[in-house]
């Protein structure tokens, strides 16, 4: 799948499934399949899981923040010693939430590349040693 | 290079994994950052915009039949029953959904178990509560709330409420601070109610000073400690009116002291005898002034805050009430007011409730944890607290006759301690035991004098005495006062009552007011336990309980008005003994003083007393220094200025005044030139025998009668130099001047009180970024308003009782939600900070229409 569809896609399943289950669940379960499943590449499929799952937590704590106006992520900027307030965490969040998506999505990729050569890697590590 | 997919993969699923891991994990006393940082489980979720819903049906399970509540403009719950079981579980339940991480983390506190969820750092805390037996307290609490039958229906159904609302958290609704600090609530249960009781009884009524008052007799001699520490001070104003009559026969109290108390006279103020006889007593120190061996330090390098208090400042955490007669009334019917002055924290250690099922209507200020209302009103009457500074925790020296310490001497006898073995959870390291020897007293709170002291006022060997150790039900007096309609009513309800003992302030729409300083007041012979007591001598032991209705009180005094603000309950015609030392009379006189001059009182007047920032004090006290001769050397120009200020300043301790400032760094200075020589501790080291000053009192008489050379006035680290007293004070007002010019600035008009002063709100768990800093308002101790650094008024109530409907406002420095991502956190603030109140909306029946009601919820 191209970047896009690929981003849109886990946009939404690690929406839907973070809303039941642990917030874990965007990496190994969700990403890692999609990237061994659907990957294209190691940039967009990293790209894809970044993006997918950074969005999501940068919209999902961005949209009641604004409705609420709350005082808390200043708060908790001040808790954690950051500077800049609540944004900052917001970045963080997309940040941190984008590494666990990207890195789970291409190493599916990357695993599908392993098995896809399978036979021929067990080879070569045969005749090595 | 065919290797590289291989390791390629390997090392993506290593990243993620330990990625993953890592955001997954609690590291350090950092949240797992992944679940806390999710928006989906995360903090975010405790956002709120704070709007209640117009309508609502909530499923409660455990409730016989509705009940209807509405909420109000500052979200506070107007709760309508139909019977009391429902009332408490809908109590129960409101509370839990506003405050749960508050109240459950208060009850972990009493019951040393903050380890549990913070790891190591709480272990001092943690063994300290356990070793002075608080959940052991709470046990029995629980126990005498449970076998009442009035009590037991209400706290069983109020903890049905609370775990009705901890059954139905999710990740959604789940507080802020159990996501912060990675741990769930668990179930609540009488004995977490009792605990909460317990931990109050430890903030109002845990303070000794037995052993630092060993210590100074044992530095001064007897002659010197009960001239300086008298049992009763010059200066008071009795929360029982002198010359009120006594109406009961007295019953006879233990035989003299075993260790009699020696008189003085006040001679060791200046007279040579005096002199001699006290120097020999102190040989400690003559030898030290002699070898110059006492560390040097000057009183430049003193610090106001560590030494500067006696501590009957310290101990701000007081409280002031009163109530006003009809006749003194503008509305014609008596006026009740109250404001206890505790920490300052956020969430607020109240929560206000109307609270009504049928044949009863209160209202006012809850204490999270606790069903009923605590202080406030209902159609007929109204009531508020006040602590009592009664003397009833001592400490008994045990002579252990075994090197295992577990036999020791009573009498001719031989009795066998309780050990108790006491396991500490620590969270993220193994479990800590510790051994607790239990006598016929009490607990051995610190074994050794090696032992570093978690609290510094606990003497090593020595068993504790302490009436919060003894079961009773509070909880039954504060739901009888919840119901009461007449005096009779209220004075019943008393006598359930005994620890934390408060004044319980009354006013009735029968045109009642009285004060009651009630509890379980030990029956002591006069002074005992000033000092540690000997735990061998049964003549020392506490002899029984002051009869209930010989507590002190007063009813419909001719003066027109009652009032407490935790200075001695009764002046020295009462017959029996309750303590040496209250709060200093300063709030308590201004208080009387302000009622007295008012012919009628009303609301306006109750609130702009509770604002009230004039000093007692400093009345009483500037005036003898400014009338002591300046240096006749001269005086720096800004010293002239800062006493010129001083001169002309009405002893009010405003914001944004700099007088208070230099009142306050310079009576801290003065009293650490007279009396750090002699009575100061040494703060470096930790097992040092503490030590303390004399009361403000005793400083103030010294300062106004004394001879200008009277001994104390030596500072005894000079030696060949004697001071007097005009030069220490000449010298710490150079001092506390020099100090504020180098803190804020050449200019005085930059001095202002609230800078110097920084008043702090803090959250519970002192986190950064969830209280609110250097609060700018005046006050301060021994000031009607109490506003110090950290504690202050934490409710402010006025009544005006009317046959149609109780008028009554309030403010407390937070807001209803503990929840730190709610707008109603700390919106009561500003209004607090600013001396207003907030009308308080009293519904007499569930649907009444009332525009102040924002929504109404059913919980069914």
């Amino acid at each position: 799948m191209k970047f896009l569809p690929l981003t849109l896609l886990l946009f939404i399943v690690c929406l839907l499934v973070q809303l039941f289950l642990p917030w874990w669940w965007v990496a190994v379960p969700v990403c890692l399949l999609a990237g061994f499943a659907l990957g294209r590449g190691g940039g967009a499929t990293f790209g894809a899981g970044f993006v997918g799952v950074g969005l999501g937590w940068v919209l999902a704590a961005t949209v009641p923040w604004l409705l609420t106006a709350s005082t808390l992520p200043g708060r908790v900027a001040a808790l954690l010693s950051l500077p800049g307030g609540g944004l900052v965490l917001v970045v963080l969040a997309g940040v941190l939430s984008g590494l666990v998506g990207g890195l789970a999505a291409v190493t599916g990729w990357w695993l599908r590349q392993t098995s896809g050569r399978g036979s021929v890697e067990s080879v070569g590590a045969s005749t090595i040693r | 290079m065919k290797l590289w997919p291989t390791l390629r993969a390997a090392l993506g699923v290593v990243l993620t994994v330990g990625l993953t891991w890592a955001l997954d994990t609690k590291l350090g006393s950092a949240p797992p950052l992944g679940r806390f940082l999710s928006p989906f489980t995360g903090f975010w979720r405790n956002m709120e915009s704070g709007k209640v819903a117009d309508t609502e049906e909530l499923a409660v399970p455990g409730l016989r039949a509705p009940v209807r509540v509405a909420f109000d403009e500052q979200r506070i719950p107007h709760v309508f029953a139909e019977n009391d079981h429902d009332l408490y579980l809908a109590q129960g339940y409101l509370t839990a959904r506003d405050r749960l991480w508050q109240m459950e983390f208060q009850t972990r506190v009493a019951a040393g178990r903050v380890s549990e969820i913070v790891g190591e750092k709480a272990l001092g805390l943690d063994h300290y509560h356990r070793r002075i037996g608080l959940p052991e307290a709470a046990r029995r609490a629980a126990e005498a709330m449970l076998a009442d039958s009035i009590t037991r229906p209400i706290v069983e159904a109020y903890c049905a409420g609370v775990n009705a609302r901890i059954a139905e958290l999710s990740r959604a609704t789940l507080p802020f601070e159990y996501r912060l600090l990675d741990y769930q609530p668990e179930a609540w249960t009488p004995l977490h109610c009792g605990l909460l009781l317990k931990l109050m009884a430890l903030d109002l009524t845990g303070k000794s000073d037995d052993y630092r008052m060993t210590n100074v007799r044992e530095r001064l001699g007897a002659a010197a400690t009960a001239d300086l520490f008298p049992d009763y001070p010059q200066r008071e104003d009795p929360i029982i009116p002198v010359g009120t009559p006594l109406d009961f026969r007295p019953v006879p109290t233990p035989g003299a002291s075993a260790e009699p108390e020696e008189t003085s006279d006040g001679k060791s103020d200046g007279t040579d005898e005096a002199d001699k006889s006290a120097e020999e007593a102190m040989g400690e120190n003559a030898f030290d002034k002699k070898n110059h061996s006492i560390t040097n330090h000057s009183i430049t390098q003193s610090n106001p805050t560590a030494f500067g208090k006696t501590p009957d400042e310290q101990a701000a955490i007081g409280s002031n009430n009163w109530a006003v007669s009809g006749a003194r009334s503008a509305t014609g019917y008596p006026l009740l007011a109250n404001d206890p002055h505790l920490s300052l924290n956020l969430p607020s250690l109240w929560y206000q409730m109307q609270l009504a099922a049928p044949g009863h209507n209160a209202c006012g200020a809850t204490l999270p944890g606790a069903p009923a209302v605590i202080s406030g009103f209902n159609r007929e009457v109204a009531w508020g607290v006040t602590n009592v500074g009664a003397d009833v925790l001592d400490y008994y020296r045990i002579e252990f006759v075994d090197a295992a310490r577990t036999r020791y001497r009573v009498g001719r006898e031989e009795r066998r301690a309780e050990l108790k073995i006491e396991r500490i959870r620590v969270r993220g390291a193994a479990d800590v035991l510790d051994t607790v020897r239990w006598t016929h007293l009490g607990p051995i709170v610190r074994d050794r004098a090696a032992d570093v002291p978690f609290n510094a006022q606990v003497p090593p060997g020595c068993a504790l005495r302490w009436t919060a150790h003894d079961p009773a039900n509070e909880l039954r007096t504060f739901a009888d006062l919840n119901r009461a309609r007449s005096y009779p009513d209220y004075v019943r309800a008393l006598r359930h009552y005994a620890s934390p003992a408060q004044n319980f302030v009354f006013a009735s729409v029968g045109q009642d007011v009285a004060l009651w300083p009630n509890g379980r007041f030990p029956l002591k012979y006069r002074a005992q336990g000033k000092f540690v007591l000997d735990g061998a001598d049964p003549a020392q032991a506490w002899a029984g309980w002051v009869p209930h209705a010989h507590n002190p009180h007063v009813l419909n005094p001719v003066r027109g008005f009652v009032s407490s603000a935790n200075q001695f309950s009764a002046d020295t015609t009462y017959p029996y003994y309750l303590g040496w030392e209250f709060a200093n009379y300063a709030r308590g006189h201004r208080i009387n003083e302000v009622l007295g001059a008012t012919p009628k009182s009303s609301p306006t007047t109750m609130r702009v007393l509770q604002n009230d920032v004039l000093s007692v004090n400093a009345r009483d006290l500037l005036p003898v220094l400014l009338a002591l001769p300046s240096p006749a050397d001269g005086e720096l120009p800004a010293v002239h200025q800062a006493r010129a200020l001083l001169a002309r300043w009405d002893y009010r301790y405003a914001a944004a005044a700099p007088q208070p400032a230099i009142w306050e760094v310079w009576h801290g200075l003065l009293q650490d030139a007279i009396w750090q020589d002699e009575l100061g501790t040494d703060p470096k080291n930790p097992t040092a025998p503490p030590l303390r000053y004399p009361s403000r009192d005793r400083t103030r008489r010294l300062l106004a009668e004394a001879p200008d050379t009277a001994r104390w006035f030596d500072d005894l680290r000079t030696p060949g130099h004697r001071e007097t007293r005009a030069e220490l004070v000449a010298r710490t007002l150079r001092l506390a001047v020099d100090s504020l010019r180098r803190r804020h600035g050449p200019d005085p008009a930059a001095w202002q009180w609230w800078r110097q002063k920084s008043t702090d709100i803090k959250h519970v768990a002192l986190l950064p970024g969830f209280g609110f800093d250097d609060v700018e308002c005046g006050g301060g101790a021994g000031i009607v308003n109490a506003t110090t650094e950290r504690t202050g008024p934490s409710w402010r109530m006025v009544v005006a009782l009317d046959p149609n409907r109780p008028q009554a406002w309030g403010v407390y420095p937070g807001g209803q939600s503990g929840n730190p991502g709610s707008p109603h956190y700390a919106d009561q603030l500003e209004t607090w900070r600013t001396g207003q109140l907030y009308p308080l909306l009293y519904l007499l029946s569930a649907n009444e229409a009332d525009q102040r009601v924002v929504g109404r919820i059913t919980l069914k």
